[in-house]
Parts: C-alpha cells; structure tokens; sequence
C-alpha cells in the first residue's frame, strides 16, 4: 500500500472530500456560517463534474431537510451540512426524517444559538437536538469529522438501524482550523460505503407504498416509537462494527469512548468534540507532576454509551463534566446529565462536578483545565456541591 | 403484484416489531378502502328528474364522490361522500338538496 500522504486542511474541507468520495445521490442544503465552507465546496465539486449528485440549492433550511427526506423516501442516498439557526429551522423534519427512517447524513458545523446573536463555536444547536431520534458523533479533530461522515453512512444505512446520523464539528476550532490530515483513496471509501439498497423506495412504482402515514387512532404511534428506540439502540452495536471495520482499513483507531489514562485515574474530565484535546495536553501534565487524571471523550452522543463511560470512570475519586451548552431549568447540563445517569444505573459511586464552558466560542484554557482538575481533588476531599459552574466567569 | 406481503387486517393486534419500517404501507391505492362516509352529518340527496348531467357537482367535488356512467350520473357515493355540501352549492338545476344524515337514516329505517 502507497504510504498516504499527510496534508493541511480544515474540518469542513475534509467532510467536504468524505461527501465527494461517497458521492450521494442527493444533496439539499442551505449555506450559514460555520458550515458554508462545506457546502461551498461540495457545490464546486458539482460544478466540476467531480461528482454526479443532484444538488438542490433550497432557500432554506426547512426546505434543504424537507427535500432530502423526499430524497431518501424515493430511495436515494442523502446528505447534507448545517449549523445552529439551520438546524433549529429544520427542528419539525428532524423528527420526521427519523419517524420515517431516512437515513440521511447530515454535518452539522455545532455554533451557539441566538439571541444574543453569535456565529461561535458551541453545542447549544447540537444538544437542542438531542431528543430527535438521530445518530449523534463529535469529531474531535478534523481528520475525526472525515472518518465520522464516512463511517455515519454505514451506520445510518445499516438493516438494523435505518436512521438519520448527524457529524458534528465544531464551529470554527475544528470547521475552520487548519489540521494535518490524511484521505483514503476513493475507491476505498466507495467500496466500504457500498451501494445503498432502499427497502421501500417510493420510485419503484411495480411496487408502490404510502409513505408519511397516519397512525392517530388506537395506540400504533406508540407501538411504532418503540420501534425507533430500538433502532437507534441498535445504531450502538453498528456505530463499533463499522466504526472498527473503518479502523482495520485506516489504521486509526476507533472507540465509542476515547478513554485517556483512566486505568488507574482518581479524576476524571469528561468532554465531548473539540476541547477534549487541551484536557487531555493539561491531564499529561499532570501526570508528569505524579497526579492520577484522566480524560473520557465519548465520540457518539446518541446513543449514547453509558455502559462504556461508567466503566472508564469506575475506579475515579471525581469526575468533572463539562458541557458546552446548558438546559436552563435543568439541574444539569446535557452531558452532566446523561454521565450521572450513566453512574447511576451502572453503579459508579465517583462525585461528580458540573461544568460549563466555552459558550459562544469563548475560550478554554489549559488554565482551566487545571482549576477543574483541583476542583476535583477538592471536592474529593470535602469541598463544594459539584453543581453547575460557568467556567472562567467570576460570578 | 407487489413483492411486499402485506395484511393490515390484524393492525390493532400487531407487535411493534410487525410494523413495517418507516410505518410504510406497503401497499398502493389504499385510499379507496378508507371509508370516509362515516364523518359525515349532512347528505346530499339527488333528485334525478331535475338533474340535467352538466357535471358541475363532478367537477366540484373533493371526494370523487358522485358517480358516473355514460356521461350521466347515477347516483352518490356514500362511502365517501363526507356531507360537505359542495354539490348542492354548486348545482344550478336544484337537483341535490343537503338534509341531516340522522334525517337520512331514519328515513332509511323506515324504509322510505
């Protein structure tokens, strides 16, 4: 095998190229900062002729997720890119591409929600759509946001799955950052993705179906939501198939949860996406001074892996979680959230700390880091509740 | 013939795994077994002796419902007609008069 060639690029350039190597039949999207760059890119390829999707250029986000679950209920393979007002704007076709069970991938560049009005890097469009019964992964890093697309076609393709899978980058750290990156050849992203075989395409018209149907009287709603908890409980065993199967062809790794020094760890960070890196910088300099940390970055969100959490936070004195959005009125934010249920039901007895940081782009310091990590010794030894705290915001 | 082996009749008793994925109904032109005369209240009733066949309530009504043969009427589709009165709206010839449906069918009843 030719030794792959290490180049420079954004997040967004690198779902741009995984788009193109997949070559969906059907792309509907809508432009917004931080997410442009991608379907910018994704139109020239059009353009050129680098790829033979139907690209519909919608005037807006409601009509872009619209078009593509027409796409996909016609039995096309479908994508498309977004980002926080977008994707609040598609909020109604994000629970009908799952009840339907499109499986469409969708990027979604995470930015913070209006008002106040702001374009930065955070996850309170993301976690706004957590309860929509989609596929959730965070990249990490750029050349992360490229193996997460590649690998969200598979899953959302998947028999015992059929469901929507959103990619998510985040604003600006990981869309617009420059990062080394490496690229499969195109074949092999052709060959692992498959072609993607409909099972009720609405064109086959020998064999014609009602989509979108009815189900108000008597409770078949409410049996046929059963169905779409399982399916997305599936996505779990199919998120670490297909995830591995993209690892043995890569060679880079993959792991529901990226678990950084927690053998043996007393405190723990648990993060999601781009921020995990500086955790993980501060948490090895740590340990060069002998502290015991550790860091657990979770790179699918739904469903999201409890079991696999608590089973790296075990052993931990303290666990902080930091959260880059909040649920007002809610004692915890989002991921605190579903942490502490996870030890919960898994019977992990660890404090744990609420975090939360960087909203609207701010920035998280390794300074920070450092103050979360000596909070956690402190309140093994006594000290605070552990309950929600605006990091770097002197109250 | 379709290649999905479909039977709805037992819906109410399916298990939420015997759902057909996406709640798709593997079946087409199901609307025709939609019985939809039974939201009805009002009916319309034709008087085939006033009825001059110019069709207007063909063209007007949202349900199919009046029926046709030869380029003449023949009668009202009461399965799916939903009582909107669109037809007796319509019709110039006052051919079709809109009574209650308990009207209706205590008429029936009787016989009449």
């Amino acid at each position: 095998m030719a030794e792959k060639k290490m180049f420079s690029a954004t997040g967004n350039q690198m779902v741009a190229d995984a788009f193109r190597q997949v070559n969906p039949d059907v792309m509907a999207a809508y432009p917004i900062t931080p997410q442009t760059t991608i379907v910018e890119g994704y139109a020239k390829f059009v353009a050129d002729g680098k790829v033979t999707t139907e690209y519909v250029p919608t005037e807006s986000e409601h009509s872009a997720l619209s078009a593509c679950i027409g796409a996909s209920a016609a039995g096309a393979r479908v994508a498309t890119a977004t980002s926080s007002q977008g994707l609040a704007y598609m909020w109604e076709e994000l629970h009908i591409a799952s009840g339907m069970r499109c499986p469409i991938v969708m990027a979604n560049a995470n930015r913070a929600l209006s008002a106040p009005i702001n374009i930065h890097g955070d996850h309170s469009d993301i976690m706004s759509a957590r309860d929509c019964g989609w596929g959730m992964m965070f990249a990490e890093t750029a050349q992360e946001a490229y193996d997460n697309t590649i690998i969200a076609f598979k899953v959302a393709e998947d028999p015992n799955v059929l469901l929507p899978v959103l990619t998510t980058l985040d604003g600006f750290v990981t869309t617009h950052a420059m990062d080394c990156c490496v690229m499969e050849e195109d074949q092999v992203v052709k060959d692992f993705v498959g072609i993607y075989e409909p099972k009720y395409p609405l064109l086959d018209t020998e064999n014609p179906v009602g989509q979108g149907m009815f189900a108000t009287l008597g409770n078949g709603y409410m049996k046929y939501k059963l169905t779409e908890r399982h399916a997305l409980d599936n996505a779990m065993e199919a998120f670490e198939r297909h995830g591995k199967e993209w690892a043995e062809i890569t060679g880079r790794p993959f792991e529901l949860v990226d678990a950084w020094g927690t053998e043996d760890a007393d405190y723990i960070i648990v993060v999601l996406g781009s921020c995990a890196g500086n955790a993980r910088f501060q948490a090895r300099k740590l340990r060069e001074q002998g502290k015991k940390v550790g860091v657990v970055r979770p790179r699918i969100f739904r469903p999201f892996p409890a079991k696999q959490i608590a089973e790296a936070c075990k052993n931990a004195k303290a666990v902080a979680v930091l959260d880059r959005s909040d649920s007002f009125g809610s004692p915890h934010a989002p991921l605190a959230l579903e942490v502490r249920s996870a030890f919960h039901a898994n019977g992990v007895d660890a404090l744990v700390n609420d975090y939360v940081v960087g909203l609207g782009g701010a920035d998280i310091t390794l300074e920070q880091m450092n103050t979360v990590f000596s909070d956690l010794e402190a309140r093994a030894a006594g000290e605070g509740d552990g309950s929600i705290k605006y990091l770097g915001i002197e109250e | 013939m379709s290649k999905y082996q479909f039977d709805g009749s037992n819906y109410d008793n399916w298990k939420p795994e015997e759902f057909p994925t996406g709640y798709v109904c593997p079946e087409g032109g199901t609307s025709t077994n939609c019985y939809t005369g039974g939201w009805r209240s009002n009916r319309p009733i034709w008087d085939s002796e006033k009825c001059s066949n110019c069709m207007l309530c063909w063209a007007y009504c949202p349900d199919s419902s009046i029926e046709v043969k030869d380029g003449a009427m023949t009668g009202i589709d009461l399965f799916h007609c939903k009582g909107c009165g669109v037809c007796v709206q319509e019709c110039k010839f006052g051919a079709l008069e809109l009574i209650s449906e308990a009207e209706a069918q205590e008429q029936e009843a009787k016989g009449e």
